[in-house]
């Protein structure tokens, strides 16, 4: 017994360690921009986007993406109808990054798509994690911890929207980030700056002034694969059924 | 006599005792302190993250300094189309002009990723045939970037394309 006590005296200060490593606090939040108060979303207009790949090599410059890897590219489609039956043609030559060749063809029906990550509220890709190194933030932006990320692929078949690759030199997976170090000190998204005709809009559900709410009122926004539920947050208007 | 019985318990739990201890530490050492914060991932990450240095610095930025090109180019038909859309990204011009000096651009290849005729563009979208409409010379000899629409011709024609 005595033996156990002297023991046990000498456990104290270990436990005690132990819980004070439990209590030590949580990191400062960074000033200014407060995490709570916003609800990132995209709108992308249809009806307005030319093809010009101007957000896909803004996207590559600001976030150093790789050659041959897209973190937002843009889509052609040509619809055509061969005896009643639809025929749909997609490309998308280096993403879009240096314009689509005009087409010969008559008589299509033919627009452009830009896509990227839909930041899901309740995403596929976030839940398949092990260790916890994709996650939704709190102001609704899907984004990849790098120094977490293990590189096991697990998120990136599990993205209906096919918008995560994996980084060729640091071998973890990458995407958009909704250009997170840019909207967090109050300036647009790169893709978004530079579209000439404001097809893409970056929008904030939680701020009441934002144009958004008005345009949700009087458009008929869709989503790309609504029938999965995953609360995805790229609204598209004009939005032709055979997207994809 | 009866502690004695009791002695090969009183070891079991301080044995369980000290691995929870052990567990306890470890996990604490391991595990980043900011992990939880917000949810199952590392808090700092959202830190690490924002960190990142923009290179589209921003339509605004460039505004205070070129405020004459700005009022010139609000009058005209691009006043929607943002500096760096056609400079490309100039974040450390702005941050140091004079070191750090934009390319010059070639309107050759420059305004034709957004004006070349495209069946799949809106129709509402200026478009041309730039074989036609230029015929090889740069699209600046006849317009001027930051105003593009010739006004003289315009009224001629009626704005109308040829
Ligand atoms: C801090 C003030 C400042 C900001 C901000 C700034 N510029 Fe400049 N810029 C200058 C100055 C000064 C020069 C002239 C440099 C020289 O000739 O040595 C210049 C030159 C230029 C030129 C080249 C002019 C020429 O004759 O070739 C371009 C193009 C330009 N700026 C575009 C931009 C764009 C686009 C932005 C926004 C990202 C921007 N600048 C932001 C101060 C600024
Ligand atoms: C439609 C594309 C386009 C846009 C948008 C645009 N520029 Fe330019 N800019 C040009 C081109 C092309 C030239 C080169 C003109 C030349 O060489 O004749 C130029 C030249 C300049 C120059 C050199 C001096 C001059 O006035 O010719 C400055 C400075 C400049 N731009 C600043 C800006 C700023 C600031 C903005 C945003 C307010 C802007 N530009 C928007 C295409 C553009
Ligand atoms: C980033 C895309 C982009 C680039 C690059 C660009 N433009 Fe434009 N341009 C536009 C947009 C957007 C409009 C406005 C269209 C509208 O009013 O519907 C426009 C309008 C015009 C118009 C007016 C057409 C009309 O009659 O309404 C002319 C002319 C023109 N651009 C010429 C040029 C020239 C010349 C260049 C190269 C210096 C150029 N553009 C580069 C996007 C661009
Ligand atoms: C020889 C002079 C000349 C050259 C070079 C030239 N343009 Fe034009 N462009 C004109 C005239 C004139 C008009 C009619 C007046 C107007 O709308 O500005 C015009 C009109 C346009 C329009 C408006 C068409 C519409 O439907 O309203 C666009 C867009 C345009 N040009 C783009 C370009 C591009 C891109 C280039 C370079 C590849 C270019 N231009 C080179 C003279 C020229």
């Amino acid at each position: 017994m005595n033996l156990s006590r002297r023991k046990f005296l000498i456990l104290l200060p270990a436990a005690a360690l132990a819980w004070e490593s439990i209590k030590a606090g949580t990191p400062e939040a960074a000033p200014n921009y407060n995490v709570s108060q916003h609800w990132w979303a995209m709108l992308v207009d249809i009806e307005k986007c030319i093809g010009c790949g101007s957000c896909v090599r803004a996207c590559q410059k600001e976030n150093d993406v790789p050659d041959g890897y897209y973190r937002t590219w843009i889509e052609r489609y040509r619809i055509s109808e061969v005896d009643g039956v639809e025929n749909i043609q997609v490309d998308s030559p280096d993403g879009g990054k240096n314009g689509f060749k005009p087409s010969n063809e008559q008589g299509l029906k033919e627009f452009f798509v830009p896509k990227m990550c839909n930041h899901c509220a309740d995403s596929p890709c976030t839940q398949v994690c092990p260790v916890g190194a994709t996650f939704a933030s709190p102001d609704g932006v899907v984004l990849i911890d790098q120094k977490y990320c293990l590189g096991c692929r697990y998120c990136v078949q599990a993205c209906p929207y096919g918008c995560r690759f994996i980084h060729p030199e640091t071998n973890t997976a990458q995407k958009c980030t909704l250009c997170y170090h840019r909207i967090t000190q109050g300036l647009t998204t790169a893709c978004c700056e530079v579209c000439p005709t404001a097809a893409r809009q970056l929008a904030d559900l939680k701020n009441p002034k934002d144009p958004i709410h008005e345009y949700l009122r009087t458009h008929s926004v869709q989503v790309l694969k609504p029938h999965l539920a995953t609360g995805a947050k790229l609204y598209y208007n004009g939005l032709d059924g055979a997207v994809r | 006599m009866k502690f004695k019985d009791a002695e090969h318990l009183l070891r079991m739990a301080f044995l369980f005792v000290a691995g929870l201890i052990v567990f306890v530490l470890l996990r604490n050492a391991l595990v980043p302190r900011s992990f939880g914060q917000y949810g199952h991932y590392r808090g700092d990450a959202l830190g690490e993250i924002k960190a990142r240095p923009v290179a589209y610095a921003g339509h605004g930025t460039c505004e205070t300094c070129h405020s004459d090109v700005l009022e010139v180019k609000d009058k005209g038909k691009h006043t929607h189309v943002a500096c760096e859309s056609c400079h490309g990204p100039l974040a450390k011009h702005a941050d140091d002009p004079t070191a750090v000096q934009p390319e010059k651009l070639d309107t050759r290849v420059l305004c034709v990723r957004c004006h070349e005729a495209n069946s799949a563009k809106p129709k509402s979208f200026p478009q041309v045939v730039s074989a036609d409409h230029s015929a090889g010379l740069a699209c600046n000899e006849c317009h001027k970037p930051h105003t593009p629409v010739i006004e003289a011709e315009a009224k001629a024609t009626g704005g109308k394309k040829k």
